[in-house]
C-alpha cells in the first residue's frame, strides 16, 4: 500500500509562501516525478511528505490515515537523499541494517534481509566496508538498499542521481525502474533533469514556484502541454516558440513547434534562415537556425546523416499536425 | 637549480620555525632550568645555562614544605569537574544552535562569547559577595561552578563548530530510518561528534587547569589549586627563584604532559572547520 494524498497543502518560510495551496494524489505502485526548475518547491514538497518539514496548513494523507503531525519515522516511507546520507561510522551491512535495528527486528530477520538486499544491489563484495571506501555508485546503492529492507509503502528519492556521473546516472536510472518494477511500490522521485522524469515515471508533476503546472503521463505531457512553461520544460531540445504574424496565422498568439516536428531541405520549404551552430550527437543533429526571421533561434533535430555547414541558407517545414498553439495568457488553445 | 633553491628556502624556514618555537618555550625551558639550581646559581649573573650543579633539593624542599598532592588533587577536581559540568550543559545547548538554529542564533553565540572580553576582575566584587552569600568562598564547588560558567561559551562555540560540520541529512536520514531522538543521538551524533567532542574537553581541561584570577581570588587553604601553590612561593621580599621554579615546573607537569599526549587531538580541534 501506499496511497499518498495531499490536501490544500502549504508551506510558508517565514513571510514567503513556497508551496501556496496544492492537492495531488498519487496512486498506489505509481513511479511519480516532480520535475521542475531549481526553487520550484520539488524538494520541499517531497520533504513535507516525508514529514521532515511541517506544513503550514492543509494535510497529507497517507493510505487513508492523517499523517499531517506523523513523525517521519512513524509514517513507513524510506527516503533516498542527494547526498546519499550514509551514516560513516558504519559499515555498509550496519547501514542497511540501521532502520531495522530501530525497527527491534530480530538479528535473523535482519540478517536475512540484508543478504538480500546486498544481493539484489550487487554490494556482497563491500558488505564491511565504510562509506568512505566506496565510490558515488556504490554508496547510492547502500542508500537504495537502506531504503528497500524497510519495505516501506512508499520511496521518496530526492535527486539521487545527481553527485553521480553522466555513465553511471544512466545505469542507476535503468536500476530503479527495474526495481519499481519488482517492487510495484509507490515511488515519489525529484529531479530538475526532465529526461529522467520522461523515462522513469508514470506520471510527471510539473512544478513552478510552489504551483503545479500540469499533471500527467510522459507521453500527455509531451503531446499536449498545457502551457508555454510546460511546452518549454518538457522535450529536449526545447520547443521552439514563435509569435507574430506566423502565430496569427494558426490562429494562436504563440505557437510551439518541436526540433523534431520540422523537416530540413537546402531546395524548399516553408521558412528559411540560415545554420548557425550544429551539434552532432552521431544517431541525430541538432541545427540552430538564425535569420528565419519567425524568432531568434530556431532549433531543428535532424538525422544524424544531414549535413550542413554553418552559414548554409536551408528551408525549414513545420509539420502542420503537431503545431501547440497558445493563447496570449501561455495557455493552450485546442 | 630550481631545486636547490627550494632546498635552501627550506633550511631558512625550518630554522626559522625552531628559533620561534624555542623563543616561545624559552620561558618554561628556564623555570625547568633554574629548578635544578640552588637559589644562588639562579640569580647568578651573567645567567647560567647548563654549566650549574643540578640539584633535586628544591624539589624536596617544596614537597617538604607544601603538600602538592593536596593541590594536585584540587586541581584535577576542579578542572576536571568544571569541564565535565560544562560539556553536559554545552551540548544541548550546541545541538539545538547547530541543527535548529533560529535567526537569532548567530547572535547569541557572539554575545556569549562577547562575556569573555570583560575584564575578570570587574566581576570580582560581585562575585565575591555571592560566594560569600552562599557560603563558596574556598570550596571546590564554588570554583567547579565558576570556571565551569567562564569557560561555558568556549565549550559551546567549539561544540557548536564541530556539529555544524556534521551534515544535517545524515541525521534526517536517520529520522526517517525510524530513530526517535534518543536513538538518534545516541547511534548516530554521538558517535560522529566524539572527536569533537574529546579536543573540547582536552581544550578546556587546560583552560580550567591554567586559571589563575578566579583560582587565586576565591580560594584560601581548603580548595586552592596548583595556581596557588606557585603564587605561595612568590613572595616579594625573598629571592626563591629556585623554589618557585621547582614549584612551578610541579604545577604544569601534569598539563604539560597532557597537551604533549593530545597534541595532534588538540591542533585539529582548534583549527576544526578554518581548514577544510
Amino acid at each position: 500500500m501506499g496511497r499518498i494524498v495531499l490536501d490544500k497543502v502549504t508551506k510558508r518560510f517565514g513571510d514567503v509562501e513556497v508551496i501556496p495551496p496544492l492537492d495531488l494524489t498519487i496512486e498506489d505502485g505509481e513511479f511519480t516525478v516532480f520535475v521542475g526548475p531549481s526553487g520550484c518547491g520539488k524538494s520541499t514538497l517531497l520533504r513535507l511528505i516525508a514529514g521532515l518539514e511541517d506544513v503550514s496548513s492543509g494535510m497529507i494523507n497517507i493510505d487513508g490515515a492523517d499523517a499531517t503531525a506523523t513523525p517521519p519515522a512513524k509514517r513507513g516511507l524510506a527516503m533516498v537523499f542527494q547526498s546519499y546520507a550514509l551514516y560513516p561510522h558504519m559499515s555498509v551491512r550496519k547501514n542497511i541494517a540501521f532502520p531495522l535495528r530501530m525497527a527491534k527486528m530480530d538479528q535473523v530477520e535482519i540478517d536475512k534481509r540484508v543478504n538480500a538486499a546486498a544481493d539484489v544491489l550487487n554490494l556482497k563484495d563491500y558488505i564491511d566496508r565504510r562509506p568512505g571506501q566506496l565510490s558515488g555508485g556504490q554508496r547510492q546503492r547502500v542508500a537504495i538498499g537502506r531504503a528497500i529492507v524497510r519495505e516501506p509503502s512508499a520511496f521518496l528519492f530526492d535527486e539521487p542521481l545527481s553527485n553521480l556521473d553522466a555513465a553511471l546516472r544512466v545505469g542507476m536510472r535503468l536500476e530503479i525502474s527495474e526495481l519499481h518494477e519488482r517492487l510495484k511500490t509507490t515511488m515519489i522521485y525529484v529531479t530538475h533533469d526532465q529526461v529522467e522524469a520522461m523515462t522513469m515515471a508514470d506520471k510527471i508533476v510539473v512544478l513552478r514556484a510552489g504551483n503545479i503546472e500540469q499533471v500527467g503521463s510522459p507521453l500527455e505531457l509531451y503531446r499536449t502541454p498545457r502551457n508555454l512553461f510546460v511546452a518549454g520544460f518538457i522535450g529536449s531540445p526545447k520547443m521552439n516558440f514563435i509569435e507574430g504574424d506566423e502565430a496569427a496565422k494558426h490562429g494562436a498568439h504563440t505557437i510551439g513547434i518541436r526540433p523534431e516536428h520540422i523537416a530540413v531541405s537546402d531546395t524548399s520549404g516553408e521558412w528559411s534562415g540560415t545554420v548557425g551552430v550544429s551539434e552532432h550527437l552521431g544517431s541525430d543533429t541538432f541545427f540552430h537556425i538564425h535569420n528565419t526571421g519567425l524568432a531568434e533561434t530556431i532549433t531543428v533535430r535532424a538525422d544524424g546523416e544531414v549535413s550542413f555547414k554553418s552559414g548554409d541558407r536551408i528551408h525549414l517545414t513545420p509539420r502542420s499536425d503537431v503545431v501547440h498553439k497558445f493563447s496570449a495568457d501561455g495557455l493552450r488553445i485546442d | 637549480m630550481a631545486r636547490a633553491v627550494t632546498t635552501q628556502r627550506r633550511a631558512i624556514n625550518t630554522l626559522l620555525a625552531w628559533a620561534v618555537g624555542l623563543l616561545i618555550f624559552f620561558p618554561i625551558l628556564w623555570t625547568i632550568l633554574t629548578s635544578f639550581k640552588t637559589e644562588a646559581q639562579a640569580i647568578a649573573s651573567p645567567p647560567l645555562f647548563f654549566n650549574f650543579d643540578w640539584t633535586l633539593e628544591n624539589y624536596a624542599i617544596v614537597q617538604e614544605r607544601s603538600d602538592y598532592m593536596r593541590f594536585l588533587w584540587n586541581s584535577v577536581i576542579i578542572a576536571g569537574g568544571s569541564t565535565l559540568l560544562g560539556i553536559i550543559v554545552a551540548v544541548p545547548a550546541a545541538w539545538s544552535m547547530a541543527f535548529v538554529p533560529s535567526k537569532r542564533t548567530k547572535d547569541i553565540l557572539m554575545w556569549m562569547l562577547s562575556t569573555k572580553m570583560l575584564p575578570a576582575v570587574g566581576v570580582l566584587y560581585p562575585i565575591y559577595l555571592l560566594f560569600i552569600q552562599l557560603g563558596w568562598l574556598d570550596t571546590r564547588t564554588g570554583l567547579v561552578i565558576v570556571l565551569m560558567l567562564i569557560n561555558l561559551p568556549i565549550i559551546v562555540w567549539m561544540l557548536y563548530t564541530y556539529f555544524k560540520e556534521i551534515p544535517g541529512e545524515i541525521l534526517e536520514a536517520a529520522r526517517m530510518d525510524g530513530a526517535g531522538l534518543r536513538e538518534e543521538i545516541l547511534y548516530v551524533l554521538t558517535p560522529m561528534a566524539v572527536p569533537g567532542i574529546a579536543s573540547t574537553i582536552l581544550l578546556n581541561i587546560i583552560l580550567a587547569w591554567n586559571e589563575a584570577f578566579w583560582t587565586l581570588n576565591l580560594t584560601a587553604a581548603n580548595a586552592a589549586p596548583l595556581t596557588a601553590f606557585i603564587a605561595s612561593y612568590s613572595s616579594p621580599e625573598g629571592l626563591f627563584y629556585a623554589k618557585l621554579s621547582a614549584a612551578s615546573t610541579m604545577a604544569i607537569a601534569p598539563v604539560l604532559i597532557l597537551g604533549w599526549f593530545s597534541q595532534k587531538q588538540l591542533v585539529r580541534g582548534l583549527t576544526f572547520g578554518a581548514v577544510k
